[in-house]
């Protein structure tokens, strides 16, 4: 492991996923909560009590219930030093306080740690009251609380899906899904959107994944509704490795499929921008979340959009 | 930061059914008015902000796992839109106020854009 030369392609993604769980979690997700606190009249004698007692190896000090600094073993080595132990803590505690927010991401904490010499943060809410204390031990307790977590998660997807795709043998084994999108039915707008989502998370996908469909496929139902003559067909092909979402209509085709690609471009009626739609950024949405986004268009056939998630490829980013 | 302390810091009014709001933790928000830039915008748990009250908005917060939506400048909410965000789930709050003064509000609680 010392030589990064040498790392196996698995431990590397297992590193990969540690970094990425930095950004993921939250500071309340693995902080102490309810940590044991100082009143601003103990002293340090009491405070080296409880200390000991707890073998904690500092902690905050509050005065009716906010926070106003932090004590450590350093400050009690140095009353001891002093022959000062009777003293008030707030006489040694460290009152320049760094704070973390509660919700902001691990990875937030773990650069406090590496550019100042703090062994543990106070955690703070909106309104700046103490919720928790964090040390570089919650984080790694967290990291590995949230890997194992990550294992049994695959466990159980590979088991559900396993059913579908396992058992049922056949030479291409594929799930298909298929909605009646009807013009102008704003009143159903997303419903099809959100059912699809809804089987993919059923069918064990993950929920970056089952998100990134739901948006593309979103968009482009919304298109049938907007923008076709009769309406269309939305159809999701499940299939071990990758996903395969369509949607076609009758007309009246994309007269320039590159300017309806085009950042801002919409052909959106007043009335439609007026409800929230005709941003021009649909198809652009769309390929942003699929791995492959193919259009045919013509004034005689109608529209067809492929947009394809390739799994093989999420699974070694998830 | 709990929705219950939204609701009772900016005085919004509920308009879907009644819950434990102080059980929905809200840890972002998202402005806009565009549903294309919401669908990338906005993150789950999340309040989002909008002046649209027509019936799309619902399914958007629905499939975007967006937990409430504030309408502003009081702009009125069919009954229809309001049974489907009580099916799925998604609360639905209003205020007198404009867009801008609620995103400042929230900003001052501590609710900022970031927290994914």
């Amino acid at each position: 492991m010392s030589d990064p030369g040498n790392l196996s392609d698995s431990s590397a993604k297992r590193i990969t996923r540690v970094e990425e769980l930095a950004y993921e979690l939250t500071i309340a997700e693995v902080m102490t909560r309810n940590p044991i606190t100082l009143d601003i009249n103990t002293s340090m004698r009491e405070a080296l009590d409880l200390i000991g007692k707890n073998k904690i190896s500092g902690a905050p000090v509050t005065s009716n219930g906010k926070l106003i600094g932090i004590l450590s073993t350093e400050d009690l080595i140095r009353s001891l030093r002093d022959g000062r132990i009777d003293r008030k803590v707030t006489v040694y505690m460290t009152q320049n306080l760094i704070t973390i927010h509660e919700y902001d991401q691990v990875v937030e904490a773990l650069k406090v740690f590496s550019k100042t010499k703090v062994g543990r943060l106070p955690v703070v809410d909106a309104n700046n009251k103490l919720v928790g204390i964090l040390t570089k031990g919650d984080i790694s307790n967290g990291l590995l609380n949230a890997l194992q977590r990550d294992l049994e998660a695959e466990e159980l997807i590979r088991y559900r899906a396993s059913h579908l795709f396992e058992d049922i043998v056949s030479d291409r084994t594929s799930l298909i899904l298929r909605y009646a999108i009807k013009k102008d039915d704003f009143l159903h707008g997303g419903a099809a959107s959100n059912r699809i989502k809804k089987a993919l998370l059923r069918l064990g996908a993950s929920k970056q994944i089952a998100r990134k469909c739901g948006i593309a496929v979103y968009e482009a139902e919304m298109n049938l509704i907007i923008h076709t003559n009769h309406g269309g067909f939305l159809r999701v092909e499940v299939e071990q490795n990758k996903i395969v979402m369509e949607a076609y209509d009758d007309g009246p085709g994309i007269p320039d499929i590159e300017k309806a690609m085009t950042p801002g471009f919409s052909t959106a009626s007043h009335e439609v921008r007026n409800m929230g739609f005709g941003a021009g950024m649909g198809l652009v949405n769309i390929n942003n979340c699929v791995d492959e986004m193919i259009i045919k268009s013509s004034k005689e056939v109608g529209t067809n959009v492929y947009m394809i998630i390739n799994l093989d490829k999420a699974a070694t980013q998830d | 930061m709990d929705l219950q302390t939204i609701i009772d810091k900016l005085e919004l009014s509920l308009l879907t059914e009644e819950k434990d709001f102080s059980d929905i933790q809200i840890r972002s928000g998202y402005m806009s008015d565009l549903l294309s830039c919401v669908l990338t915008g906005a993150k789950p748990h999340s309040v989002w902000v909008t002046l649209i009250a027509n019936i799309n908005i619902v399914a958007v917060a629905s499939l975007l796992e967006i937990s409430a939506i504030i309408i502003t400048e009081g702009a009125q909410v069919n009954q229809e839109s309001i049974n489907r965000a009580n099916m799925e789930g998604v609360v639905l709050l209003s205020t007198e106020a404009g867009s801008f003064s609620v995103a400042g509000q929230l900003w001052d609680l501590g609710i900022k854009d970031r927290y994914a």
